[in-house]
């Protein structure tokens, strides 16, 4: 992680359209940063003094950094899929300044040691990287951790992702501990007695194809259960990851009328592509949660646009070549996603379904900041870290995984064109990344 | 991915009336006990990754009365067991110089995977739920030597439709001929997703509606583990779905009853029915032979 104390000099950004949902601005301003941080936002031409560098981001959006609540960095013990360096370097490359790293690790993040760990310089992170930690040993869904501890050591959520925790018991107490420290809990909602077998969304496609199917119910069922349970805390923080279902949204938005502290994730793969899209057995297009109908993509849109959606989160999930391109049924889920999510996000969000910039930017930003309270980030009110990401939201481009930071290249968007790019993300002050 | 090698079977799904048709008449021509050595220095791999009896012998005799040589690899007793991937199976098979390779295997769409990787054709001999279209071939080829043409035959396909590759292909088959699919099973094994696969199919709870005025029965194999893994009964399955004597009596007089096999008697299908003048259980296998050639015939460029 980049030091927040270091002197990186002063950066002037003139002229951008500078887009800070949290701070409710919309307007051409320039930005100073100063020693990691924001030292002002004006009016165009009114920042005097002396400054050691100038970026010209006339035509360009100037945000904050982006933050994505859930990556698979794949560190420690599976660096041949993925490295904390590699993948933050991707995270770089796709605008995220601050990226939320998955525990499901080899071993499982489950102890201050490797919360830790993975925030050593050795790493080579090139963006900031906030360990969530498993919420029991092991992710076995038996006992709990330490989450003191592990909040201590610098984790921002606990789960068990990839593991749901199924156990109500063990969930329930889940819940009711983190809430006394505050702590957001992630769910990854699947009940998996009933999706045994299952490799993709129960659907024409998967019967046509002779592929089991979940349904959307092992997700809502799951769902609906979780937002009652945190229901019952005063202060339980329920995290919805990668929601991909119509009615898990009703549970999520029963939730948050009632007053649960609710907050749901959607990922740039469920808002763009059904399951239509695997075709012939694309296992670029296996994921978990599964591709699912074109009703339930329809269902996402409609809550990215109204607020339900606290986030978008990439759920980039880098594999070796050999773990995905065999049978559909063998190959693991996931794809990676963090090069491709802003510009899926004005493609899809903005372009085709007029979602406006500022929301988009909203939730890679300001919301998911407030999931996990990544304080003085996703804004650039004066005093917040000197994270912002620029991009041309005009810029048409075409992704080539063959050039993906990533070390995998497990993407169904190869060669997509897509609209809206990255030109510089700058982490602490520095810039992390600058597009050629 | 590709489509696989010209030649390649890999379902019916996505061929067209035309190539179907094709592969019956060349299988019309080919009489497997008048040897005739087209495929003469042809190697044909079969690579069977799971058991099957009819399917293969049918592949290596229909290979051998051509004249190819054939060689079985197992997934049992090779590297396949010590964790090789199919691919790379597939790369060493190749290497060993197989010219067409027969693949079975558990798992829908390993067929195509390979196909997409190789230059030499692949064909399907039953993948997962899939596709399984030698049979639905074969089955076409028996009917209609006993019925003029599949267009406007009614046809009724009895049994758990969800787990049947057989199904699967036949569906696509005949209704791309224009016949008259009714499918009948119990919503576990026949959901109402099902419709999809082709236009105009239509489902029902009823065996006796099923069957009425038919051309044609195909039975499924029904499995013992499937059925305990449902809500249904052994006893209220074979009360509801079995086929029996009574239940042909409300097809038409002279409506095939056909089955991909094995059998198992006393469930799916009653005795008197399998072994009934109407049964054509026995030349299906029989008839795999000739259709099994023309494929590879086909598939390897011999067919003129
Ligand atoms: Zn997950």
């Amino acid at each position: 992680m980049t030091s927040d104390k270091s002197k990186t000099g002063s950066l002037l950004i003139k002229g951008g359209n500078l887009i800070d949902p949290a701070a409710k601005i919309d307007a051409v301003m320039d930005l100073l940063l100063r020693d990691g941080h924001v030292a002002e936002v004006a009016l165009p031409n009114k920042i005097r003094g002396g400054v050691d560098a100038n970026f010209d981001a006339r035509g360009l959006v100037v945000a904050p950094g982006f933050i994505d609540l859930h990556v698979h960095l794949r560190e420690p013990g599976q660096s041949y899929k993925e490295t904390i360096a590699t993948g933050t370097a991707a995270a770089a490359a796709g605008g995220f300044t601050s990226v939320c790293c998955m525990p499901n690790t080899s071993p499982v993040v489950d102890s201050q040691e490797w919360v830790a760990w993975i925030q050593q310089p050795q790493r080579g992170a090139v963006v900031n990287v906030f360990p969530v930690a498993a919420a029991t040993q092991a992710s076995k869904g038996a006992v709990l951790t330490d989450f003191r501890g592990l909040q201590r050591a610098g984790a921002v959520a606990v789960s068990d992702d990839g593991k749901p925790i199924l156990n109500e018991t063990i969930m329930r107490e889940t819940l009711r501990l983190a809430a006394e420290i505050n702590l957001p809990v992630i769910q990854h909602a699947e009940d998996t007695r009933l999706t045994e077998n299952c490799s993709m969304n129960e659907s024409t496609t998967s019967f046509r194809l002779g592929l089991r199917g979940m349904t959307t119910a092992a997700e809502a069922t799951v769902v609906d259960r979780d937002v009652q349970l945190a229901q019952q805390f005063t202060g339980a923080r329920l995290h919805v990851a990668h929601l991909s279902t119509a009615d898990a949204l009703k549970a999520v938005r029963r939730g948050k009328r009632g007053k649960a502290r609710v907050t749901c994730e959607i990922t740039p793969h469920h808002f763009t592509l059904t399951d239509a899209d695997i075709g012939e057995y694309n296992t670029y297009c296996k994921m978990n949660p599964p591709l699912r109908s074109a009703g339930d993509r329809e269902a996402l849109l409609v809550a990215l646009a109204d607020g339900t959606v606290d986030a978008i989160a990439t759920d980039h999930a880098p594999h070796a070549t050999h773990e995905k391109i065999i049978e559909f049924e063998k190959a693991l889920f996931g794809i990676i996603g963090l090069e491709t999510a802003l510009g899926l996000a004005i493609t899809r969000l903005h372009r085709e379904h007029k979602i406006p910039l500022a929301r988009i930017v909203e939730l890679l930003t300001a919301g998911p900041a407030r999931v996990v309270d990544l304080r003085g980030r996703g804004t650039l009110a004066r005093g917040s870290y000197a994270d912002v990401t620029i991009f041309d939201p005009k810029r048409r481009w075409t992704y080539e995984a063959a050039k993906s930071r990533s070390k995998s290249r497990n993407t169904p968007f190869d060669g997509w064109q897509l609209t809206g790019k990255v030109v510089a993300t700058i982490v602490g002050g520095k810039i992390a990344h600058r597009a050629g | 991915m590709s489509k696989g090698a010209r030649g390649s079977l890999l379902g019916i799904e996505h061929l067209d009336v035309k190539e179907i048709t094709g592969l019956l008449q060349l299988a019309r021509r080919m009489n497997p006990l008048k040897p005739h050595p087209l495929l003469k220095g042809k190697r044909v791999l079969l690579l069977f990754y799971e058991p099957s009896t009819r399917t293969r012998s049918s592949f290596e005799i229909a290979a051998k009365s051509m004249g190819a040589m054939t060689t079985l690899v197992l997934s049992s007793g090779s590297s396949i067991e010590k964790g090789e991937s199919l691919l790379d199976t597939a790369y060493t098979l190749r290497a060993v110089g197989a010219d067409v390779m027969v693949i079975r295997h558990p798992s829908a769409g390993a067929p195509l995977l390979m196909a997409s990787h190789l230059d030499v054709p692949v064909i399907n001999a039953g993948d997962g739920m899939h596709e399984h279209p030698s049979q639905a071939l074969l089955d076409a080829y028996t009917i209609l030597r006993h019925k003029k043409k599949l267009n406007g035959l009614q046809v009724a396909i009895l049994g758990d439709i969800y787990h049947s590759r057989v199904a699967r292909s036949a569906i696509h088959l005949l209704s791309k001929f224009g016949a008259h699919i009714t499918l009948c099973g119990p919503p576990e094994f026949l959901p109402e997703l099902a419709t999809c696969l082709a236009p105009g199919l239509h489902i029902t709870r009823t065996a006796e509606e099923a069957v009425r005025g038919v051309d044609v029965i195909m039975v499924l194999r029904v499995q013992k583990e499937r059925l305990a893994g449902t809500k249904i009964r052994l006893q209220d399955y074979i009360a509801r779905y079995q086929m029996t004597l009574a239940r042909l009596k409300l097809a038409k007089r002279d409506a095939m009853v056909m089955h991909p096999g094995p059998i198992i008697r006393g469930l799916e299908i009653t005795w008197e029915v399998a072994d009934c003048p109407q049964s054509a259980i026995v030349e299906e296998v029989r008839n795999g032979v000739p259709v099994r050639m023309a494929i590879l015939a086909k598939a390897l460029g011999k067919a003129k």
